[in-house]
């Protein structure tokens, strides 16, 4: 690619002023976390669907912040409040992250600066956050998907036999250590359509 | 205003940590398609700046004008793209027509890069006698209508003088169209259904709902979703003939291959074996209808120009490859009555002056996004700085995230050719104008351009005249309300 590093810090900078869910580096010292705040709040009304979704990011997010430094303290003391999670992006690197036990691995990516789609903010109404579970094993840890995920992972580009939608994989102590990647997909996307693999 | 400061430190910083020079990006169309172009030019190189044009007034384009009133949760997709237009680099532009208020040659003047993301804006066709007829629409006139697009909102088709309505095609458009004509008004009266269509569907006399497709059950085009949804319409009575869900040796390998079809398959035997085989008093109906070809439309002998019946050729499939099968005619023919049809058979695209279209295909030749000065897709013939995204690159089929890998590949090629110097402006010696230049073009032509600031005004008048009737918003489906509220 052309400029590799200087695109990844145009994209933190992008995320930071835009995406607004995204831990910040640049704004966390001194008081220009309240500026972070501000710069976050949309400046649209949302839909009351998006609305709750975001809010509930925001407090998590609030609650992932003020107890990171608690949980430091406290390690080992208590029983594990966040999982590890890797996450293996398309170029194969791999991020491996703490995420608090209850908050689903698309909110999870978002606030870790991790490169996963989640167009309709984990309604269950789009495929665009697929990941592909790749230990069998924690795939199988998981609750089965229902219908309505399916209905949507059948949309989902480069399908595999342990993919899930991001917005449905809840951290629980028992996934400590899973493994995901993000899916290959623009590879083979060819001029006249791609077609989803089947399996 | 700390934002403000430490947003103009940041693009300080940003222009001097960058040693790209700009790059001026015009994308036509608001769409999907157009949206996720500009974010990933956007993300990939920070000299980018990016002008979206559209010809309405409003942006996102089937986001807003296709996606069904009862999809809310689609929808959300529109605040991501609302981000990318309130980003520095982004700017969108409102009631700019390419063709008319720009064309496309003035817009490859200005810009180093315009990607055309415009879509599909016309139908195809069936070729087949009596098509004009009134009370024949295409599937994407209806949903414009319903959806209160300003070029459609005054089709009002009759729904009040049949109680029958055939949709030609069994995809999702013609499964979403089905669902709006079945539903509950009372229940489409919550959603973001423009207010002419509602009144309609309540004063409708449609009773039953024919969907009908050339091939089996197998090769119906539609996804689970949608499929479930309108078999789960209440008090709906659902007619699927058992015999047509027999299978061949094609039909077992096909469902093999395709996880959709299997699960859709799956749907429709499950349905055609539960309920019972006839409806209950003043149930509305959906009738499955495979293996029929529409051949010709018959004209109603008491109201003159108005379709009164459908005359269809039974099929067959005929295996023509591995896992593809066609639709043959028997040479049996029957007549079906219905004073109402939808034709959703697919879209297709317009070309504009200056650009190289495969009218066969309906699209635009392309390598990877790249425009080729014909088609006989020699790669060789590109036209330097001209791309392609979305339906106008290949064809009208897929999601909404189909754009996302679409618009990568396109933003690929166009990174590729800018590292190899085919374009940008290091290789050339006049800077080109971008923005500043468009805008100096629509003032000299007095076009009134609707910035994404005063497609926030509409927004926000739609969303409180809605919260007036409990909906989400309340469509402005003129353009001189559109333009009107814009303005204030």
């Amino acid at each position: 690619m052309l400029f590799p590093r200087l695109s990844r810090i145009g994209i933190k900078i992008f995320r930071e002023l835009y995406g607004g869910k995204f831990t910040v580096p640049l704004c966390r010292t001194g008081s220009a976390l309240e500026h972070y705040s501000g710069c976050w709040r949309p400046q649209f009304e949302l839909h009351p669907e998006a609305k709750t979704f975001q809010s509930v990011i925001f407090q998590k997010h609030h609650q992932l912040s003020t107890t990171a430094a608690v949980s430091d303290a406290a390690d080992g003391k208590k029983e594990k409040e966040t999982i590890s999670v890797t996450f293996v992006d398309k170029d194969g690197d791999e991020k491996q992250i703490e995420v608090p036990v209850g908050m689903s691995m698309l909110e999870a990516a978002h606030q870790n600066d991790i490169e996963l789609e989640g167009a309709c903010e984990g309604s269950l109404a789009c495929s665009t956050c697929h990941v592909i579970v790749m230990d069998m094993e924690y795939y199988n840890k998981l609750e089965d998907p229902t219908d309505e995920e399916n209905d949507m992972l059948d949309l989902a580009f480069g399908l595999t036999e342990t993919s899930r939608l991001g917005c449905q994989v809840i951290a629980q102590p028992e996934l400590d250590g899973i493994r995901l990647a993000l899916p290959v997909a623009t590879r083979n996307f060819a001029v006249d359509g791609y077609v989803p693999k089947p399996h | 205003m700390a934002i403000c400061q430490a947003r103009a430190w940041l693009s300080r910083g940003l222009t001097t940590l960058s040693s790209h020079p700009s790059l001026r990006v015009c994308v036509v169309g608001s769409g999907p398609a157009g949206f996720y172009t500009a974010e990933k030019m956007i993300k990939a190189h920070e000299g980018a700046f990016v002008d979206i044009i559209d010809r309405l007034p409003t942006p996102f384009g089937l986001v807003r004008s296709g996606v069904a009133p009862d999809h809310p949760e689609t929808k959300i997709v529109t605040n991501q793209f609302s981000r990318v237009a309130q980003h520095e680099r982004c700017s969108f532009y409102g009631n700019v027509t390419l063709g008319s208020a720009v064309t496309l040659s003035e817009l490859r003047e200005l810009y180093d890069v315009v990607v055309l993301a415009y879509g599909a804006e016309s139908d195809r066709a069936l070729g087949i006698p009596g098509e004009d007829l009134s009370g024949i629409h295409s599937a994407r006139e209806f949903v414009w209508w319903y959806n209160g697009h300003p070029d459609y909102r005054n089709l009002n088709p009759d729904l009040k003088s049949t109680d029958t309505a055939f949709i030609l095609g069994q995809g999702n458009v013609a499964l979403d169209v089905a669902r709006i004509l079945l539903r509950p008004t009372a229940e489409l009266a919550t959603t973001d259904i423009a207010d002419h269509a509602l009144t309609a569907l309540e004063q409708s006399s449609i009773r039953k709902v024919f969907l009908i497709g050339r091939r089996g059950p197998v090769q119906a085009a539609c996804t689970a979703k949608e499929l479930r949804e309108v078999l789960g319409i209440k008090n709906l009575h659902i007619h699927i003939n058992q015999t047509d869900l027999e299978k061949n040796q094609e039909d077992e390998e096909e469902l093999k291959n395709n996880r959709i079809r299997r699960r859709i398959y799956d749907l429709l035997s499950k349905e055609a074996a539960s309920g019972p085989s006839v409806p209950t008093s003043g149930q509305h109906e959906l009738h499955f209808i495979f293996f029929r070809k529409p051949e010709r439309f018959l004209d109603s002998l008491d109201r003159i120009g108005h379709v009164t019946a459908v005359q269809f050729e039974k099929t067959v499939l005929k295996a023509v490859g591995p896992g593809k099968q066609i639709a043959v005619g028997t040479g049996q023919f029957e007549e079906l009555e219905s004073g109402l049809v939808l034709k959703s058979i697919g879209y297709k695209s317009v070309p504009v002056d200056g650009l190289p279209f495969d009218q066969q295909k309906g699209l635009v030749p392309n390598v990877g996004g790249r425009v080729l000065s014909d088609a006989s897709r020699d790669p060789t013939m590109l036209q330097k700085g001209l791309y392609v995204c979305g339906w106008l690159k290949r064809g009208p089929t897929g999601i909404i995230a189909t754009n996302l890998y679409c618009a990568e590949e396109t933003v690929g090629s166009i990174l590729e050719d800018l590292q190899q110097g085919a374009i940008g402006s290091t290789s050339s010696i006049v800077k080109k104008p971008g923005r500043e230049g468009l805008l100096q073009l629509l003032s000299d032509r007095n076009i009134e351009f609707v910035p994404f600031s005063r497609w926030q005004k509409i927004d926000a008048e739609e969303r409180s005249l809605g919260s007036l009737r409990n909906k989400p918003r309340e469509k402005l489906t003129t353009w001189e309300d559109l333009m009107k509220v814009a303005k204030e």
